[in-house]
């Protein structure tokens, strides 16, 4: 039967991993993701999970024996964090181009040095050309949902694609709230047991994974990658229906969005700070100043349409990255201008980094913020972009 | 000793493969494929077999074939090992990695070991032409000192390699074996006793590369021969605790028959052009094979 635990952000993706039984998983230690894998070893070593738990001994070597296992056609799950993402790059690629749908949570947690375990998006920024799916999650019960609902996306036959599922270091990994859990049995109907069809090693029906395609192959081997998220872009919207049909709960597609209806400024975050920004919109409005979030779940398949959407009625966009591609901007301000720039919208997006390596960012600054917003938007022009709480 | 005639006619590698002319990992895949039969999973990191496979969307290997990443192999086939117990298929199903020496001395030696410290149960090949063959010989751990190599173009490897199979028997692993691909039904013999037994097997075949070895492509298997019968290669196994010579090389410890002398090894190759002029150097060379042999004999005696 489900139940309530009261468990941090990293046990509700362990709990998730108890939930969908993944057939292999691979563990590796890393601050702030280690009590992922902990908690999970306590499961499987305890008799509540039936996974094979391979402790490997490096980050690239749990991607690569997920990618072993994947390539049987069997569910398999790991987790990291930070340098361990990154070391991980090469094999991220390849289980993307080789279409093996791993499900991974990544505690975002930023890059050194100077050695700093705390929350920062550069780790999964730096990913997003791998060819996986990324969704961020802004509280413990969307991180346990997600993580199930990245397994039904990914393993379907039209999408066949890795995905992670991103969530802010301590300020989930390490905050304890209390979350609704299953068993397998429950939720058997939402997400059957994982059949790989013909895609995988089998001595009866041999062929081979990744031999040399020439310029004449690789191409188009690409495009179907890039097909694959656009079956995944389909798809969400289903899945998550199908979640909450299940189980009562959706987390608001590829955008959950809070007070945009009516909003002349719209800010614009991942991860907890998205969900900060409801309770600054909420005190903004109590002000009577017309104020609305948009957290962005989805990063990949990236929702530029829902984002044109918004900007329809908007007067212009604050947008905040807890990352920064150095020589340029932030990873998300530059998607959504990209976005707007394609449907011909001039609205004013206001580009913000804040919050790197773990500085507090406050639904007080986040008022300021929006309030900043206003301004743009009387001038019908966004400044350069602003480097919020620098110490100079 | 199987005799030729007798060897399984089932080809696991096909006509049309990419592979050199002489190339002596085919010989070894060809004749361990042989051994090891139909329910294999192969994993292949980058390395000649990546390309002698063939090319996409046909395969010359007739067998379920994950390509990986350069340094992945033990951690690759870690991950099938896993998914077949899963299976309850482990008992099955062979799984095997097949890697060049740049693959398992160099990049893969992490993924390698870790996968033998947790016991997984598989056979890890490496096929060792001495150099990055694929890429066009380059100085890998493998490539003997003195040899040529387009890292070392003009004086020379200035190490020796690393006793790369004795690293991986101290690894406690039930079995490991030093062969060389020159010997087919050794090779076939060394992977049907590694076929039936548990655990993580090692087997490093010493891989004739004429083109990186710089020696006639007809003369393949003669100059792995005599790697061999000049005691520049040696053959042994290491099964559960007990260290044996084997073929030729035992002969060779038994004094049963003499070693050739090193300059018949090292003169007609090319890539051993610069080491041949100076006698120290060729001194040196054979204190390392001194070496080897004096550490194994210990180890065969004890």
């Amino acid at each position: 039967m489900s139940k309530i635990v009261s468990v941090t952000g990293n046990h509700s993706a362990s709990w998730a991993a108890r939930t969908a039984i993944p057939a292999v998983i691979a563990a590796y230690p890393i601050t702030p993701q280690t009590t992922i894998v902990e908690k999970i070893a306590e499961f499987v070593e305890n008799g509540d999970l039936k996974s094979e738990y391979v402790r490997v001994e490096s980050e690239h070597s749990a991607m690569a024996a997920c990618i072993g296992a994947s390539a049987l056609g069997l569910r398999t799950f790991t987790a990291t964090s930070s340098h361990g993402l990154a070391l991980m790059h090469e094999m991220l690629h390849w289980a993307g181009r080789a279409r093996l749908p791993v499900v991974m949570p990544v505690v975002n947690r930023s890059l050194g040095p100077p050695w700093n375990i705390w929350v920062d998006h550069t780790d999964t920024m730096s990913q997003r050309d791998t060819g996986w799916i990324q969704f961020y999650a802004s509280n413990n019960q969307e991180v346990y949902d997600t993580v199930l609902m990245l397994f039904r996306l990914c393993e379907d036959p039209k999408v066949l694609l890795p995905g992670m599922v991103a969530l802010d270091a301590y300020i989930l990994s390490h905050t304890f709230t209390s979350i609704e859990v299953y068993d397998y049995e429950e939720i058997i109907d939402f997400l059957p047991t994982y059949e790989a069809g013909h895609w995988k090693l089998n001595p009866k029906d041999p062929m081979a994974i990744g031999n040399i395609a020439g310029p004449e192959y690789y191409y188009e081997l690409s495009y179907a990658v890039h097909e694959g998220f656009e079956a995944a872009r389909k798809m969400i919207p289903k899945v998550e229906a199908d979640f909450k049909k299940h189980f009562g709960r959706a987390h608001g597609g590829f955008i959950d969005t809070y007070q945009c209806d009516d909003a002349e400024v719209i800010f614009i975050a991942l991860g907890t700070m998205g969900e900060e920004a409801q309770l600054a919109v909420e005190e903004l409005r109590n002000e009577g100043i017309r104020a609305g979030s948009a957290r962005i779940r989805v990063f990949r398949p990236f929702p530029a349409e829902q984002i044109q959407t918004l900007a329809q009625k908007a007067k212009a966009f604050v947008v905040v990255d807890r990352s920064l591609s150095y020589g340029h901007l932030g990873g998300v301000v530059t998607e959504i201008r990209s976005a707007l720039y394609r449907s011909g919208q001039t609205i004013p997006v206001q580009g913000v980094i804040a919050g790197l390596g773990g500085r507090d960012v406050r639904h007080t600054d986040i008022k300021k913020l929006i309030q900043l917003g206003f301004d743009v938007a009387d001038k019908g022009e966004a400044m350069p972009d602003i480097f919020y709480g620098l110490k100079r | 000793m199987v005799a030729i005639k007798e060897l399984p006619r089932d080809e696991y590698i096909e006509l049309g493969h990419a592979a050199c002319a002489g190339c002596g990992a085919t010989i070894a895949i060809r004749h361990a494929l042989k051994a090891l039969g139909g329910n294999t999973i192969l994993t292949v990191p980058a390395c000649c077999m990546s390309v002698i496979q063939g090319l996409f969307p046909k395969n010359a290997l007739h067998l379920p074939v994950l390509n990986t990443a350069f340094e992945t192999a033990g951690a690759a086939a870690s991950g099938i090992a896993a998914g077949l117990k899963f299976m309850g298929k482990d008992k099955d199903i062979n799984v095997m990695a097949w890697a060049g020496d740049g693959g398992t001395y160099d990049i893969g030696i992490q993924a390698l070991s870790g996968a033998a410290e947790r016991k997984t149960n598989f056979i890890y090949t490496c096929y060792n032409n001495e150099s990055y063959g694929n890429t066009g010989q380059q100085r890998s751990g493998a490539t003997p000192y003195g040899a040529f190599s387009t890292t070392t173009p003009i004086i020379g490897k200035q190490e020796h390699r690393k006793p790369m199979a004795r690293i991986m028997a101290e690894h406690g692993i039930p079995y490991t074996a030093s062969i060389s691909a020159a010997y087919p039904r050794l090779v076939f013999e060394t992977y049907s006793k590694a076929k039936d037994i548990v655990g993580t097997r090692f087997i490093e075949i010493h891989a004739m590369c004429p083109t990186g070895w710089r020696c006639a492509t007809w003369d393949s298997v003669k100059f792995g021969k005599l790697a061999v019968e000049t005691g520049v290669w040696i053959m042994w196994e290491k099964e559960g605790e007990e260290w044996r010579f084997l073929g030729r090389s035992k002969q060779i410890a038994e004094g049963k028959v003499q070693r050739k002398p090193v300059m018949d090894y090292l003169k007609p190759q090319g890539r051993f052009r610069t080491l041949i002029k100076d006698s120290k150097k060729v001194k040196e060379f054979e204190r390392g094979i001194e070496r080897e042999w004096d550490i194994l004999k210990q180890k065969v005696s004890c």
